[in-house]
Formats: structure tokens, C-alpha cells, sequence
């Protein structure tokens, strides 16, 4: 018995250090727990550390490009300009030119962004503005959170084996050379991937509308599809277009659902029924092999401009976004 | 501690070996047994024949594995004289899936070399009806696959390629990632397979020990002695029956051999001649040479049941005559 009294004891006082003062039954008040100096050096030492954490991250991605860029230093060195500018990628003669593969990286992933974008939109519409609350609702959202945690050969797999000959089948009434795997496949899968990515930033920034804003359009007499494209719509628009732009850099990077599904073509395609090829998916195929010291850093090369590629999209999309915040 | 009590205690601290993917299943099931019998460990990393040759010229593993020898500018990085011990006999097959063709079909080197190159177009070509008299193949457009990634049975099969038309040769070449003129990549064994399962009117090449576990349609190949020949086991070894150089550094693609599949190759083990380097200490090497001495002896029984080729007796003299000349502080170890 006294025991456990010991331990509750014990419990409670836990509590009350946490808060930093401790309640004096006797007296009936607060006295603090620990001196102000000690207090404001734990203010110092918090502060401090988060501020350490924050520049490992910065100090890790300024590592990670110097270190591309030194990889990178013999293709460099070697193809010189030609590498942005050459339609040619051929090992074993040694002719290193990205040009197809960016086209295949920019083409499979604006178009997945193009595709997701009415679908996200639609979702995020439906679970922040007409139904936040409800089974349907609840299941909707986990529904789109387990799409997220899918790993991505799955996706691969299964766009393999379905999806595959039903854009063949397409290509055969079109009568295009039917071989199934082409962009238009890779940027399918890719839009279904990043469509939870988009999906719950978008409800996030949707339900973020104040309410006031929402009420005066109603009271104007709005109905609520216009209260949702004049206040909802334009409210959000510079929080939807971050939430886009964050699953546009998913799509970038995305790897192997596309290698699986690309064809992995090194020619420059001429329409989106053509096998093609993109930057993360070469490098993946050809590393483990990559026994030349020039071909090995020609794909490092490869992986310098997809870092730039992205970190420019960002730039412009955080342009975008300043543009069009109606805070400023 | 407690379990390995239990048993023997391991010898040493075991040798370490890295690359060929290709190489893996076999090594797996042989070191087990090695281990077994010898309290041996052996760990060997599958990151593909590049890495095991990268990480051997690093000097920081026992011995690499690669499925293609090594070239001229790996030679010289390495800096030290490196052997090559053949391992087993792999063999690139043709497979293929024509609806409504159930037969075994040929294909002559030229037909093959054509289709990737790109100029047959059509299964009813009269070059690849010429090889297959009695099969009526229909007008089909063929959908040429290839692997995407970086592998040796790429390097086997454009070996082979280069060798029996000039014009692959020329505006192609050998290699295990290429510039394909033609046909659609698929990644790893499993992603050519995939491929030609699912595209009507396909024709791919994958290992053999993937062709028969996926029941996938093998073709014949036609090798030098105008046989068309079923990659068979015995006929995938039986390609190394040829004379040899001394290094064991040979193609074998494209065999002299009147019974040998054409497109086979020799897996190398690859260790340095001298085994005096890096602090090594003799027993070390000793343990080394005498693992690989039973791969090549008593492990080939585990060949056949992995789809691998068993090295043929010629093979086998040369590579003995090559494990015999390695080294320790200039001393033969075996």
C-alpha cells in the first residue's frame, strides 16, 4: 500500500517539474523549480541546437552537390558542353549526351503533374469544403494515405501487367506502333503515385480558408461553386500551387515504377506512344555496371543536372508562389 | 558466442568476395557447403561485375567475380597482374512470343544480328522463313527487347553480335550497356521476361537458368558449324571445348566447337597473381586458392542443378595450370 501512495507521489511531482514550478500545498503557491540562470541556459542550450540540426541539413545538401560536382569532374572534363547538347548516349563508344533523357524526365513528369492535377483538386475539394466530416470522408483519406505508403516496384509491377496492354490496346485502334511501355504509361503511373503526395497538401492549404471570407461570399448570395472558384480558389492558389509543385518533385526523382514502365529507350522520342528514358531510371539501370571511369561519372554528371533540375523548378514555383500569395 | 560454441569454431575470419550478380545463386549454394565442410566463411556481395572489379583494384576484398574480362583501362588500374579462373559457362538464350507459334524456332547469326540492328522488321521475313522452312510465321511486327541495365549477359550477347556481322561491329559494338538501335529495355532479367510476355510478337535474351524456370520458348542458335543447337547444359559447356589461351582471357562466343551453343562465355573468378599485398598473411592466401581449387573441382557439381554450365576438361586443365601460378612473396601457393 504505502508503496504504491510512494509511486503516485513520485508521478505527480514528475508533472509538476515539467511545467518548471511546483504548487506548495501549505503555503498555497508557486514556487519555480530551478533558479532563472539555470532556466534561461536550458532556453540557450534548446536554442542552440535546433540551430545545429538546421545547418547539418544545409551543411548535407551543400556535401551532396560538391560531392556530385567532383564525381562529375571527369565527364565533365571530357564532353565538355556536348553533354547538354547531345542526343547520343552510347557506352561503349564513349559519347555521353543527356538531351534525350531530360526530355523524358521534363516530358513523363509535367504530364503526370497535368493528369493528377483535376483529381487531387477534386479531393482535396470534397474531403476540406463539402465533406471534412463522415465515414465516407474518413475512409477517403486513409484510403489516399495507404496510396503514399505503397512502395513504388508495386506500382511498377502493376502497371506492368495492367496498365501496359491497356494502352496497348489503345495504340493498336490508334494504329501507332503498340508496344504498350511508353511515356504516356510512365506518366499514368507517375500521376497516380504523387496523387496522394498532391491530394493532402492541397486539403491541408484548402481548409486553411478562413471561414469569415467563406460566410461573406454566401452572404453576397454565392452559390457554392462560386464561393468555392472566388474565395476558396483564389485564396489557396499560392498554397496549391506549393502542394503541386511538391508532388512535381516526387515525379522528377521517382525511379522505378518508371524504368519498369518506359521502355528504356535511349532515343529521343518523337510522340508520347514512344518508349523513352528519364534520368533517375538510366542511372539506376546503369550504375552497378558502369566499369569506365568516364561513363561511371557521366552518370554522376546525369545526376548533377536532375539536382539542378529540380532545384530550378523549386525556384520558379516559389516565384510563382509569391506572385500569386494574396498576402503580400 | 553461445550458438557458435555449439559447433566447430570458423578457422579465420573468412575471405570476402564481391561482383557478378550472375555468378550469386552459384556462389551462394557452393560457399554454404564450402563452409560446411571446411568451417570456412565466405561472404560474397552481388553488387554486379563493375563493383567487384572496382572494389578488387581498391584492394578491399579477397576476390571480385565478373562475367566479362577485364579490359584495357582496368588492367592498368589494377597495377598488379590479376588472374582470371573460370567459375562455370553461362549462355545468353533467345526467347521469344509469337501467338500461334508453339514450335521451337532457328535463328541464324545474321537473323540475329539483323533483328537487333533493326532491318528485319516482320517475323515473316523470308530471311528468318529461311531458317524456319517448316513453320508458318505470321506477319507480325517484332518488338526487339534488351536488357536496360548494365549487365553481363548484354556483354555475351553483343559479343557475340560483333563477331558474326560486321556491321553490329561497326556501328554498335560489345559492350554491357549499349546504344540498342532498336527495341525496348527491360530491366534486369526478370524486366525482359516480363517484356516479352506481355508484347505479342516479341524476342528477347535472358539467362538461361531464368528461360527454364519461367518455362519461357527457347530458340536454337546457329553456330559456326551451321548446327542450330538448343542451349542445353551439355551444349552450353561444350562451347568451351576449343583451343584456349593460357589466361583463360577468351571469348568463347561463337565456338569452333561442332556441339557448342554459340552465345555462351566463361564467368570469371578474378584474383591478383601475387598474394603479398595489403598486409595479406599467407594463410590467407592459401585459404583463398584452395576455395577456389574445390570451386572448380568438387563445386561444379552444383552447376548443373543451377542451370549453370560445368567448365568442359579442356577448361578445367587451363584454369588448374592458372591457379598453379599464383603467388605468395614470389612462392607458389598450391
Amino acid at each position: 500500500m504505502e508503496k504504491v501512495k510512494e509511486k503516485k507521489r513520485k508521478h505527480k511531482m514528475i508533472i509538476h517539474e515539467l511545467s518548471g514550478t511546483i504548487w506548495d500545498r501549505e503555503n498555497q503557491v508557486l514556487i519555480p523549480l530551478e533558479s532563472l540562470s539555470s532556466l534561461k541556459k536550458q532556453e540557450k542550450v534548446f536554442n542552440s541546437s535546433l540551430i545545429l540540426v538546421s545547418a547539418l541539413i544545409l551543411l548535407l545538401v551543400s556535401g551532396i552537390f560538391i560531392s556530385l560536382i567532383v564525381g562529375a569532374m571527369p565527364a565533365i572534363k571530357a564532353s565538355g558542353i556536348s553533354f547538354f547538347l547531345s542526343k547520343t548516349w552510347d557506352p561503349v563508344k564513349g559519347i555521353y549526351g543527356s538531351v534525350p533523357f531530360v526530355v523524358g524526365t521534363l516530358v513523363t513528369s509535367f504530364l503526370a503533374l497535368i493528369i493528377s492535377v483535376p483529381f487531387s483538386l477534386g479531393v482535396s475539394l470534397y474531403l476540406g469544403e463539402y465533406r471534412p466530416q463522415g465515414w465516407f470522408s474518413s475512409f477517403l483519406k486513409s484510403a489516399i494515405d495507404l496510396m503514399a505508403g505503397i512502395p513504388s516496384v508495386i506500382y511498377g509491377f502493376w502497371a506492368l501487367y495492367i496498365l501496359v496492354p491497356i494502352v496497348r490496346a489503345v495504340e493498336l485502334q490508334l494504329g501507332v506502333p503498340a508496344y504498350g511501355v511508353s511515356i504516356l504509361t510512365a506518366s499514368i503511373v507517375l500521376a497516380i503515385m504523387i496523387i496522394p503526395y498532391s491530394a493532402s497538401l492541397a486539403r491541408e492549404v484548402i481548409t486553411m480558408v478562413p471561414k469569415n471570407l467563406k460566410e461573406a461570399a454566401y452572404a453576397m448570395g454565392a452559390t457554392r461553386f462560386e464561393m468555392i472558384k472566388m474565395v476558396v480558389l483564389t485564396y489557396a492558389k499560392s498554397g496549391l500551387v506549393a502542394a503541386f509543385l511538391l508532388s512535381l518533385g516526387r515525379a522528377l526523382g521517382e525511379t522505378m515504377a518508371v524504368t519498369m514502365v518506359i521502355g528504356n529507350s535511349a532515343n529521343l522520342p518523337t510522340s508520347l506512344f514512344d518508349p523513352s528514358n528519364t534520368i533517375a531510371s538510366v542511372i539506376a539501370n546503369e550504375f552497378t555496371e558502369a566499369a569506365n571511369k568516364i561513363y561511371f561519372s557521366a552518370l554522376i554528371e546525369m545526376g548533377l543536372l536532375l539536382f539542378v533540375i529540380t532545384a530550378l523548378i523549386n525556384y520558379a514555383g516559389k516565384a510563382i508562389m509569391k506572385k500569386l500569395s494574396v498576402d503580400r | 558466442m553461445s550458438i557458435s560454441s555449439c559447433f566447430q569454431t570458423d578457422k579465420s575470419i573468412g575471405l570476402i568476395g564481391a561482383g557478378s550478380s550472375f555468378d550469386y545463386p552459384l556462389f551462394s549454394a557452393m560457399f554454404s557447403k564450402y563452409h560446411e565442410q571446411n568451417h570456412v566463411q565466405i561472404n560474397y556481395q552481388s553488387i554486379g561485375s563493375g563493383g567487384g572489379i572496382l572494389q578488387l583494384t581498391n584492394k578491399t576484398i579477397d576476390f571480385g567475380a565478373s562475367d566479362a574480362p577485364l579490359n584495357e583501362e582496368q588492367t592498368n588500374d589494377m597495377q598488379a597482374a590479376a588472374l582470371h579462373i573460370p567459375v562455370c559457362i553461362g549462355a545468353a538464350v533467345i526467347s521469344y512470343r509469337i501467338e500461334g507459334v508453339r514450335d521451337t524456332l532457328n535463328f541464324s547469326p545474321q537473323v540475329l544480328a539483323n533483328i537487333y540492328l533493326g532491318s528485319i522488321k516482320n517475323w515473316d521475313d523470308p530471311q528468318i522463313q529461311n531458317d524456319n522452312p517448316n513453320i508458318n510465321l505470321p506477319h507480325q511486327m517484332i518488338t526487339v527487347i534488351h536488357r536496360s541495365d548494365g549487365s553481363g549477359t548484354s556483354y555475351i550477347f553483343t559479343d557475340f553480335l560483333s563477331k558474326v556481322s560486321e556491321k553490329w561491329d561497326k556501328n554498335v559494338g560489345t559492350g554491357t550497356a549499349l546504344n540498342w538501335p532498336v527495341g525496348l529495355g527491360g530491366k534486369g532479367n526478370e524486366g525482359v521476361a516480363g517484356l516479352i510476355k506481355q508484347s505479342p510478337g516479341s524476342i528477347g535474351y535472358v539467362e538461361l537458368s531464368y528461360a527454364i524456370e519461367n518455362k519461357m520458348a527457347i530458340g536454337k542458335v546457329q553456330n559456326q558449324s551451321l548446327q542450330f543447337i538448343y542451349p542445353s547444359i551439355n551444349a552450353i559447356s561444350a562451347s568451351a571445348e576449343m583451343p584456349l589461351p593460357p589466361d583463360a582471357k577468351a571469348s568463347i562466343t561463337n565456338t569452333i566447337s561442332p556441339t557448342g551453343y554459340p552465345i555462351s562465355s566463361f564467368s570469371w573468378a578474378l584474383i591478383y597473381k601475387e598474394q603479398d599485398y595489403k598486409n595479406r598473411t599467407k594463410e590467407k592466401a592459401e585459404e583463398l586458392l584452395q576455395l577456389l581449387w574445390w570451386v572448380v573441382h568438387d563445386g561444379q557439381k552444383f552447376n548443373v542443378d543451377l542451370h549453370y554450365a560445368p567448365l568442359s576438361p579442356q577448361a578445367l586443365k587451363v584454369t588448374e595450370r592458372i591457379l598453379k601460378s599464383a603467388t605468395y612473396k614470389g612462392i607458389k601457393i598450391l
